[in-house]
């Protein structure tokens, strides 16, 4: 008998994400209504449940991956399964004590941290064990490691500095020079963002090389240099998010050159267009390959967006407006969730071989969702360079005239989040009901 | 391929190192201009600020939620200042809460939010923007 844990973690993430779609869907109704039920569930009540609750969906859903994959679909014998279980139940009883303390205000910590901080505690050791766990059984396993297994490792290992580093602020040492604060902060959070996209992007790779039956996309030496390239900008690419912060301004020059080395990334993506997932058989995966494909496309958009704004002349005009939440957006939605979807369906697949996971629904859900997404993330991209616009050029009207007059394209974002919360809540339906029917007695 | 991982290990060896020295650098370096250490009082506010997650509305330094505008130099722009800061905290005005502090924690959020302003500018509108794709900021109190 397999564990059933690695089942477990994927339920308890497809729930987080679709609470978080929900409350990220309330939370934008306030752009539209400001003063609806501000008093009680207020905007700054909302943000946190849907920030939190969508990003322990990406963690969730890949830590429970790659449990996955190594228990059922490489058939390693785990360390210790009984770590996995310890593992599960701790994130599922801090995930139950952050909602309280968000219902209940004890909100002391820092954006995307915000409940009260002793939670991280729990938090950190879950990681641990992971870490413990996954060290040790691959380890034991495997010699000469494809590069998703080098990838997994470092999301794990720097995924417990930067949540410490996150938290460094507790340390008058750091809080009392708030520019000194204010950058660590930012850096942690962005590198914490660079943590998990290691454990993603490794599982797209993980997923090429097993759909595609090819070990070597993920052993060659071109896959390395993008691991490595990755990992420097994971540590010393932060800064572009602080950019306009009177920091030494060093701290900003590494940024900018070390933010530059993306070109290579897509310039190969385009050199290699062709070459890449477009290739994948159809035939054994379809909605994975779907999802992948979908994932090709955004990482496209995303990172041209990207690209640009980590040019200081260009963040300038775009930091601090809806330019940045569509990136963030663009990221987490149209390249993470991706893959994490396309994940999902070769999961099913390997439970259960017959299931058919293009059903005509699942298909519909999947364009529904990709058009949705687009709208959504180009109503970001108005908004935001409207708002742009009016700090630096125009520079007249008040704050609230300006939220006025962007009103169309809140309603297109309100509208199409919740196209993007329908389509998928579609096309994760039947996913739920099989990883339910694995986990009945 | 070759089960050899030393070459991968020594890479990530001295990348490690790398991002143990600069850390450690960061981590030792203050603002460019130098101001005083918070005070307990910006401290306060700041925790205040922090539980009652202004910063999901508004930004500092352009970082934040985006409901609301940016709050950096609202403690010295024209026509604002401590008082104007008071009377939106005790009004609420569109999605803004109507907050219940007392005067004591009001006088610690603007002590706070003093304390930001002069670390620096934004939006940062006297910057320069060079050839090269590089922003020179204006520092506070620069000529
Ligand atoms: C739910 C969102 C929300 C929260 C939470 C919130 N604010 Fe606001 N705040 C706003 C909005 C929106 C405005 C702009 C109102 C207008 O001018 O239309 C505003 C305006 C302000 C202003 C005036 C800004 C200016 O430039 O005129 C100050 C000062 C302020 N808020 C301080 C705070 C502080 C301090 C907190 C935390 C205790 C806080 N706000 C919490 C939404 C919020
Ligand atoms: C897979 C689904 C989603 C993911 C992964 C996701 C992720 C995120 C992230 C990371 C942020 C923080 C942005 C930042 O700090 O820059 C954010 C903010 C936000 N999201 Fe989502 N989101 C998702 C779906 C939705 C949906 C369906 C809606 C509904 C319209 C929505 C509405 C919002 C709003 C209103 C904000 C706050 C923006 C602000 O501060 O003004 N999200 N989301």
């Amino acid at each position: 008998m397999k564990s059933k844990a690695p089942i477990y973690f994927l339920l308890f993430a497809m729930t987080a994400l679709f609470l978080g779609m929900f409350f990220g869907m309330t939370a934008s109704f306030q752009y539209l209504m400001p003063e609806f039920l501000k008093e009680n569930i207020p905007f700054s009540k909302l943000r946190p449940f849907h920030v939190t609750s969508v990003i322990s969906w990406i963690v969730l859903c890949a830590t429970g991956s790659i449990y996955f994959f190594l228990t059922y679909v490489e058939k390693f014998k785990l360390f210790s399964p009984l770590l996995v279980k310890i593992h599960f139940i701790i994130f599922l009883l801090t995930g139950v004590a952050i909602y309280f303390s968000f219902a209940f205000d004890y909100t002391e910590g820092r954006e995307y941290f915000a409940f009260a901080p002793v939670l991280m505690v729990p938090i950190l050791i879950g990681w641990v064990l992971f870490g413990i766990n996954y060290f040790k059984t691959i380890y034991k396993n495997v010699k000469g490691w494809p590069v998703y297994y080098w990838m997994w490792g470092t999301g794990i290992v720097f995924m417990c500095y930067h949540l410490m580093e996150a938290h460094f602020w507790l340390f008058d040492f750091f809080r009392l020079n708030f520019i000194k604060d204010f950058s660590v902060q930012w850096k942690s959070t962005g590198s914490f963002t660079g943590s998990w996209n290691m454990l993603v992007y490794g599982i797209s790779i993980y997923l090429m090389s097993k759909i595609k039956k090819d070990s070597n996309v993920a052993t060659n030496k071109v896959a390395f240099f993008f691991y490595f390239l990755g990992l420097t900008n994971l540590m010393f690419g932060w800064a572009h998010h602080t950019y306009l912060l009177p920091t030494q301004p060093w701290i900003r020059y590494v940024a900018y050159g070390i933010s530059m080395t993306e070109w290579i990334v897509l310039t190969s993506i385009i050199y290699n267009w062709k070459r890449s997932v477009l290739k994948v058989e159809k035939e054994n995966h379809p909605m994975a390959y779907r999802f992948l494909l979908a994932t090709d496309l955004w990482i496209f958009i995303n990172i041209i967006l990207a690209l640009l704004f980590s040019i200081p002349a260009i963040n300038f005009f775009t930091h601090g407006t809806h330019i940045t939440v569509a990136h963030s957006m663009g990221t987490t939605i149209g390249i993470n969730t991706t893959i994490l979807f396309s994940a999902l369906f070769f999961i099913v697949h390997q439970l259960y071989p017959n299931f058919e996971t293009d059903r005509k629904w699942v298909k519909r859900g999947f364009v529904s969702f990709t058009i949705s997404l687009f709208i959504f993330f180009v109503s970001l991209i108005i908004a935001g360079a409207k708002r742009s616009y009016w700090m630096y050029v125009s520079k007249d009207g008040s704050f609230s005239e300006m939220q006025d007059a962007l009103i169309p394209y809140y309603i297109s974002f309100f509208i199409f989040g919740i196209a993007i919360f329908v389509s998928l809540s579609i096309v994760a339906f039947p996913l739920f009901k099989a990883f339910l029917q694995k986990i009945k007695p | 391929m070759s089960n050899n991982s030393r070459p991968y290990l020594f890479v990530i060896a001295i990348l490690l190192a790398l991002f143990g020295f600069y850390n450690y650098v960061v981590y030792n370096t203050d603002g460019y201009v130098a101001v005083e250490k918070l005070s307990p009082a910006a401290v306060n506010g700041q925790q205040l600020f922090q539980s009652n997650r202004c910063w999901s509305c508004h930004q500092l330094y352009g970082s934040g939620g985006y409901l609301g505008p940016d709050l950096t130099n609202i403690y010295s722009a024209e026509g604002k200042g401590p008082n104007y800061i008071k009377a939106f905290l005790n009004s609420g005005v569109k999605s803004m809460p109507q907050f219940n502090f007392s005067e004591e924690e009001k006088d610690a959020l603007v002590e706070y939010l003093k304390r930001v302003d002069e670390t620096g500018i934004y939006p940062n509108y006297d910057a320069e923007i060079e050839a090269t794709g590089w922003v020179k900021i204006k520092y506070k109190n620069e000529k």
